[in-house]
């Protein structure tokens, strides 16, 4: 185990130093000269080529570039020119937010999804499963803005249930805080839970064919005890899987999510930052986005590492 | 209740799971849309529809009329046209965009997946930093440094698809690549060239075109999410994704401004899964394959 860790974690080593070097290159490499921002429009020509000096902008790439993966390696990601705040304070502060969102969001669609594969499963063939394995093929061609309109037009203009854009801190007011989080998570679940349901009904159709479900059976067990436990647990591979997979789908989720619903976190930082050509904070959230999302790609390998044996002995 | 529940499990045993999704009729309607849409695109400039640019300010939001078929949005173009020069947009960035993906892509997976070795290794490890990227994260980046442009918007979103279009040519490949036919034609001299277009490419065409009409799909919703946060094809130009979001802003007076849009990229996306995702079953020969 202690093995399989150390050539995962070796790996990750050159994976991070080539996504910093994308997202430097990105940066400075494309038309859009970070001391014409600062300037403006007007600005003369000289004072242009004082900034670029004071900035190290006129100094060859690859030594920009070893420089600031130093700051970044003290933690160092760089302080907005516009707001004066520094990278990590902005992420700090609005991360919590992104991550109640993800949270809130997968727990809606493992909660629609689990359930109906089972139910599907069970009954494969039959019209309730057709149905459902339509619905959730249809529901995988609806994209997140598409949603989020849906639910907004039925719950916050016709119905007047829940309110479309805003958000209050959870410490403030809890109730406040999660009614501001209903739409968002739901138009997130709303594209999470066909692929889960769809992965796990398949999966749970070949285990419910498996000898030792066959022999609970004959012990005499609940139904409901035999689908919920016997037959999940060899599925819990396959929903870490599908979890995994989503992550990224997740992120640029609620990317989109945050901007329609007003909600303070990651994504609506990035955007901001485009509006407002703040390539500071941009060049500083989609490192420490990549970054946490190659780490999270990593903790789910090892999950996989912790749940089947044979991976981390590598005979899978 | 106990038994009537497992007695039905014991059916889901004995019927075998079925093979493939046939070809039904929803297969083809779904290509009558995608045939649909295209027409109505490629012919948008023979249609007689009013201009989709030119505003008229004391026609904002007016209803449905003989003059405008679908009534007009709230600058006051009309509805119609605005929907059908989206469409030339979307499809564009949505084909243009796999296409760029499935050369360059499936080219490497086919090279990685023949030659193995060294170039394997770096294929995959070059790809995996692609893939460490969150990917509307990276096209938005991309997008705020380069500048919003129909053409730049194709490239990001066809060098976005190369990862997985990659894998899909290595893992076609690698199995082919052992098989008879292939052995035969190295034993009997063929260059490298010749066994990579005249056996391999015949047979790994089919998987990249199903997958090709999946990756239509994902690139029609990509653009239409950038486009629908005002960071995708320029305006005035319509999109079918800018104009759900201009439609946002007037959800509650006309509805049917956002639905409009909406429908219509469902309907595309959706032909294009059901399309793609029935070639895909009938070239999977796993059981059951989803």
């Amino acid at each position: 185990m202690l093995g399989f860790v150390a050539r995962k974690l070796l790996y990750l080593v050159p994976v991070l130093l080539a996504v910093s070097l994308l997202t430097f290159l990105i940066a400075s490499l494309l038309p859009g000269d970070l001391a014409y921002v600062i300037l403006g429009d007007q600005a003369t020509p000289e004072k242009v080529a004082a900034l670029r000096h004071d900035m190290g902008l006129d100094q060859p790439v690859w030594w920009r570039y070893i420089g600031w993966l130093g700051q970044v390696l003290q933690g160092d990601f760089g302080r907005s020119f516009r707001t004066g705040q520094t990278v990590l304070q902005a992420v700090g502060e609005r991360l919590p937010v992104s991550i109640e969102l993800m949270l809130f969001a997968e727990i809606i669609g493992l909660a629609i999804g689990v359930p109906l594969a089972i139910a599907c499963a069970v009954r494969s063939g039959s019209a309730f499963d057709r149905l459902m394995t339509g619905s959730a093929f249809g529901m995988l061609s609806v994209p997140t803005f598409l949603s989020a309109i849906l639910l907004i037009y039925l719950f916050a203009v016709q119905l007047r249930w829940l309110p479309a854009t805003g958000y209050v801190p959870f410490e403030e007011d809890p109730v406040a805080n999660l009614r501001f989080f209903v739409l968002p998570a739901m138009t997130l679940a709303l594209a999470e839970w066909p692929g889960i349901m769809r992965v796990l009904r398949s999966d749970m159709i070949a285990t419910l064919q498996e000898d030792y479900i066959a022999l609970a059976k004959a012990k005499g067990l609940k139904a409901s005890r035999i689908l919920f436990v016997h037959a999940l647990k060899p599925s819990s591979l396959t929903l870490v899987t599908i979890t995994g997979i989503n992550i990224g789908r997740l992120i640029g989720g609620a990317l989109i999510v945050e901007t329609i619903f007003a909600l303070p976190g990651i994504g609506r930082l990035l955007i901001g930052a485009i509006y407002t050509r703040d390539l500071v904070i941009l060049q500083g959230v989609v490192l420490l986005v990549a970054s946490g999302f190659v780490l999270m790609n990593f903790v789910v390998d090892m999950l996989y590492a912790v749940l089947d044996p044979r991976i981390r002995h590598g005979h899978a | 209740m106990a038994t009537l529940e497992l007695g039905i499990v014991e059916e889901v045993a004995a019927a075998p799971v079925r093979r493939a999704r046939r070809i039904g009729p929803l297969f083809w309607a779904a290509i009558g849309w995608i045939i649909f849409v295209f027409a109505a695109a490629a012919l948008a400039d023979l249609l007689p529809l009013p201009s989709p640019t030119d505003m008229d300010m004391l026609e904002r939001r007016a209803p449905i009329s003989m003059l405008h078929w679908l009534g007009t949005d709230g600058l006051g173009r009309d509805e119609l046209a605005r929907l059908i020069y989206g469409a030339r947009i979307s499809l564009t960035v949505g084909l243009c965009g796999p296409v760029i993906g499935v050369t360059i892509g499936g080219a490497l997976g086919m090279l990685a997946g023949y030659f193995r070795g060294r170039f394997e290794a770096l294929v995959v490890g070059s790809m995996d930093v692609l893939l460490a990227f969150p990917p509307l994260i990276l096209a938005l980046a991309v997008t705020a440094y380069l500048g919003q442009s129909i053409l730049n918007l194709t490239c990001i979103l066809g060098v976005l698809g190369i990862p997985a279009f990659m894998r899909v040519g290595r893992a076609a490949t690698l199995t082919l690549a052992r098989r008879e036919f292939v052995v035969a034609a190295q034993a009997l001299g063929a260059t490298h060239a010749r066994i990579l277009l005249r056996e391999l490419l015949p047979n790994v065409f089919l998987p990249l075109l199903a997958f090709f009409l999946l990756g239509v799909a994902v690139t029609i919703v990509a653009e239409g999410a950038l486009s629908f946060l005002g960071l995708g094809v320029p305006p005035p130009i319509s999109s079918w994704g800018s104009m759900i979001g201009e439609g946002r802003e007037s959800l509650e007076i006309a509805p049917r401004l956002a639905f409009l849009p909406a429908a219509a990229m469902f309907l595309t996306v959706l032909s294009f899964n059901l399309v793609g995702d029935t070639l895909r079953a009938l070239t999977d020969p796993r059981q059951g394959a989803l």
